[in-house]
């Protein structure tokens, strides 16, 4: 199971700030992709990913246990 | 007692705590950046804003950002506290204290700190305004960044 969490838009289009999906040594690309079939109101290509709290790739692989957070564009300072 | 150099916190920011962090005998020098909230930004009006931070990879982006100044000023000692939630115009979203034997030091690294916060570390704002939200991105053309080190790019207007 891959834990996910949302953030600012992110959270308010899907109306949960974490996710829990059934998924396992996918790409952060086929996830993403995964998501927005599950949820046609994400668009997630432009969006930066975190693994466990490091900033990954799309190419990074995914397996069960891990967090992976979506990142939008950053408005922090 | 340990002190926590880097911290998100819901409350309003104390300055002066932020400054005792990083106060030692070999100081000389001491900034304090304080970031607060604008009322018109491009001509509208914030009526006020809300932060939302991811907030264990933000202490780590703190502790990245922290190790970036010792690599290129071994000298200088930084502290950081950013504030989430609700705030209101004048608030303070932001303090950044670093101390230095000498202040071209503390200046420096204090600037790098707030350009890298905008870069790296996951803290996001929503403007409400008199005709609506938004949350706002892009402020720098954010791109990945698989190293967490992106060249610093133009800076950014104050929150």
């Amino acid at each position: 199971m891959i834990n996910i969490l949302l953030f600012a838009h992110l959270q308010e289009l899907v109306g949960e700030s974490q996710l829990k999906v059934e998924l396992s040594d996918v790409t952060v690309a086929q996830l993403k992709e995964w998501l927005e079939k599950h949820y046609p109101q994400l668009s997630l290509q432009q969006i930066m990913t975190a693994v466990n709290e490091e900033f990954a790739t799309d190419t990074t692989i995914v397996k069960s246990g891990d967090t992976i957070a979506f990142i939008p564009p950053i408005s922090g300072g | 007692m340990t002190v926590a150099l880097f911290e998100i916190i819901d409350q309003p920011i104390d300055v002066e705590q932020v400054r005792q962090k990083v106060l030692n005998r070999n100081a000389g020098a001491v900034t304090l950046f304080i970031g607060t909230v604008r009322e018109i930004t491009n001509g509208k009006k914030t009526l006020h804003l809300e932060y939302q931070a991811y907030p264990t990879m933000a202490i780590k982006m703190f502790e990245q950002i922290a190790k970036e100044i010792q690599e290129q000023w071994p000298e200088a000692i930084v502290a950081i506290t950013h504030r989430v939630g609700r705030l209101n115009i004048s608030d303070i979203a932001v303090v950044i204290a670093v101390s230095s034997p000498h202040r071209k030091v503390a200046y420096m690294a204090n600037e790098y700190a707030i350009d890298r916060i905008k870069q790296i570390v996951p803290i996001w704002k929503k403007e409400h305004w008199e005709d609506g939200t938004e949350w706002i991105g892009d402020q720098l053309e954010n791109i990945p960044y698989p190293q967490g080190k992106p060249v610093i790019q133009e800076e950014e207007g104050k929150a």
